[in-house]
């Protein structure tokens, strides 16, 4: 469960965020999406604490962000971010095994070595675990990337761009695999998703920001129209339904 | 496997450094043996302490700056402790500055050190910080200090001058007793809390948004660390003179030994190789060879070298 209630925010002189307010009940996949520069990311570093938080409040599983010891948050949510720089010279598979450290604190158990076997061979990079990290190619490391958070084994789990360098086949396993754990597993799951069309496919619901504000929060089917597109991007884009999922034709 | 190996090092780097220490307690002895072997003894176990502290000081640092090719003395407080010397003589006289209470000198570099350390590290804290600003701060502090005491040094009589001068430089040959005992106990409590922080350390070197999605408190634990880093560089330069390069010598060396980041296996790596070449080096130098040089100016010699090639080569993976 994720509360966000008034929350405001500025980078310098520029507002980002203009009195967000959502609630995000437990279990479920939300896209956020919305053009370049609407305060998606923001959005996304401030629920999982990683921007101080300016005006409002969040809380996630009714713990406040700001206020709660960081060990106790880590063991509850994961963010993924949108940079995937790592600053050390890594193997993989030490790389997934710190989505472990806030339950063993640097010693692994054999629980936490079979979560890190698990995560690498859910996202496919079993075959890379003993590479370093800086020799991978962006979508390598992205995926290396989603399975150190997913190896955090948490209730909520945050993905700035999780699709980012990811192959259309890939892109499409890591949804799966989202949609899988949200259903088995009840886990929350909050995307920024720049491919809508993903987000049609997959999320349970879509929530749009432009310029900073809230401007579309609904299912899929409901809002992906032509209409509420066009308030969100600009431009109404062409919508087509297939086998009764909408599918946004933004490429012609 | 990495594993194994960093143990097979450390190990390895365990006996160096014991056999490094018993040529420099032994070789060339002559005279009264006893009295000789308690002068050796002191010495030997500043040099111990100071390599220690330059070691974990220098991994420590690199960490939570994210950068390898940083040491903290190069922020200028080489450059401090020179101007308080000359500060010291231009005030004292030579007489004066010879018959100062050790301690007392001591417990002050150490408070003032500490001070223009924090004065530097700690707007790291607002960020991620801009390392290159930073950077520069520094060195642009310890060009003003640089040119402050040779602004001390030309009011200086020819006699004071000679003084002030080689107290600017790093000497293992004078230590007081009094003070090892202080430094020692200081450098072991550091030592013990980046131990304890290894793990945490090895979180931190991902950087400060993996680390806070890990649960690390990245405000506190880097203040915590960067006061650390401070303390154990204070005292080491407090305790024998400003060592520039030696940290960055042995962490880089050590880290390729033993192939990996990881702080169990870096921080007392490091630490061991630096007595090596300390301990090593001061044998070799001034009873294999009868002084024929002074170690730290081939320290500073080898490790600017090394700081160089670093450079060379990140700039080329660019």
């Amino acid at each position: 469960m994720i509360l966000v209630e008034n929350v405001s925010h500025a980078h310098g002189p520029n507002r980002v965020l203009h009195d967000v307010s959502l609630a995000i009940p437990r279990g479920g996949v939300t896209a956020l999406i919305g053009p370049n520069g609407a305060g998606k990311s923001t959005l996304l570093s401030l629920i999982g604490r990683l921007l101080p938080l300016q005006a409002g409040r969040i809380h996630v599983d009714g713990l406040p962000v700001d206020a709660t010891p960081g060990r106790e948050l880590a063991k509850r949510l994961a963010i993924l971010r949108q940079d995937g720089a790592v600053a050390s010279r890594l193997r993989v598979r030490e790389l997934v095994g710190f989505g472990r450290f806030p339950h063993s604190r640097g010693r692994l158990t054999a629980e936490d070595r079979a979560h890190v076997e698990r995560a690498l061979a859910a996202f496919d990079v079993m075959g890379l675990a003993d590479r370093f990290v800086d020799t991978l190619s962006g979508g390598q490391r992205q995926r290396a990337l989603i399975a150190m958070a997913f190896a955090q084994d948490t209730p909520v789990l945050l993905l700035d761009e999780p699709l980012n360098n990811l192959d259309m086949l890939h892109a499409r396993e890591l949804m799966r695999r989202l949609r899988a754990s949200a259903d088995a597993e009840a886990k929350t799951i909050v995307a920024v998703l720049h491919d809508i069309n993903h987000a049609a496919a997959y999320a349970d619901r879509i929530i749009a920001l432009r310029e900073g504000r809230v401007v579309a929060d609904g299912a899929p089917c409901d809002l992906l129209t032509p209409e509420t597109l066009s308030v969100v991007f600009g431009q109404p884009l062409r919508v087509e339904r297939i086998d009764g999922t909408p599918v946004v034709l933004h490429h012609l | 496997m990495a594993e194994r190996r960093a143990l097979w090092v450390c190990g390895g780097l365990a006996l160096l450094a014991l056999a490094a220490a018993a040529a420099f307690l032994a070789l060339n002895i002559r005279g009264n043996v006893w009295f000789a072997l308690e002068l050796r003894a002191t010495r030997l176990a500043a040099l111990v302490v100071v390599g220690v502290a330059v070691a974990v000081s220098t991994v420590v640092f690199q960490t939570v700056t994210g950068n390898r090719i940083l040491t903290p003395t190069i922020m200028g407080l080489d450059a401090l402790y020179a101007l308080i010397q000359s500060l010291l003589v231009l005030t004292l006289g030579a007489l004066g500055y010879a018959g100062l209470d050790p301690r007392l000198k001591f417990i002050g570099e150490t408070a003032l050190l500490s001070a223009l350390a924090l004065a530097l590290f700690l707007p790291m804290l607002r960020a991620r910080l801009d390392m290159t600003l930073m950077l520069l701060a520094g060195v642009v502090t310890g060009l003003l200090l640089r040119s402050l005491q040779a602004l001390v040094e030309r009011v200086l009589d020819p006699n004071d001058f000679a003084v002030a001068s080689a107290a600017g430089f790093a000497s293992f040959n004078l230590v007081h007793p009094e003070l090892l005992a202080v430094g020692g106990l200081v450098t072991a409590a550091g030592c013990a809390l980046a131990w304890r922080a290894r793990h945490a350390l090895d979180v931190a070197a991902l950087g400060a948004d993996p680390a806070v999605s890990l649960g690390i408190d990245w405000r506190r634990l880097v203040a915590g660390l960067l006061m650390l880093v401070a303390v154990l560089v204070a005292v080491s330069t407090a305790l024998v003179g400003p060592v520039v390069f030696l940290g960055l010598l042995v962490v880089a060396l050590a880290e390729r030994l033993v192939g990996t980041r990881r702080h169990s296996a870096l921080l007392p790596a490091a630490a061991l190789l630096a007595v090596v070449v300390l301990v090593g080096g001061q044998a070799l130098l001034q009873h294999g060879l009868g002084g024929a040089s002074v170690l730290a100016v081939v320290v500073e010699f080898v490790g600017g070298l090394v700081f160089l090639t670093l450079l060379i080569a990140e700039s080329r993976r660019r």
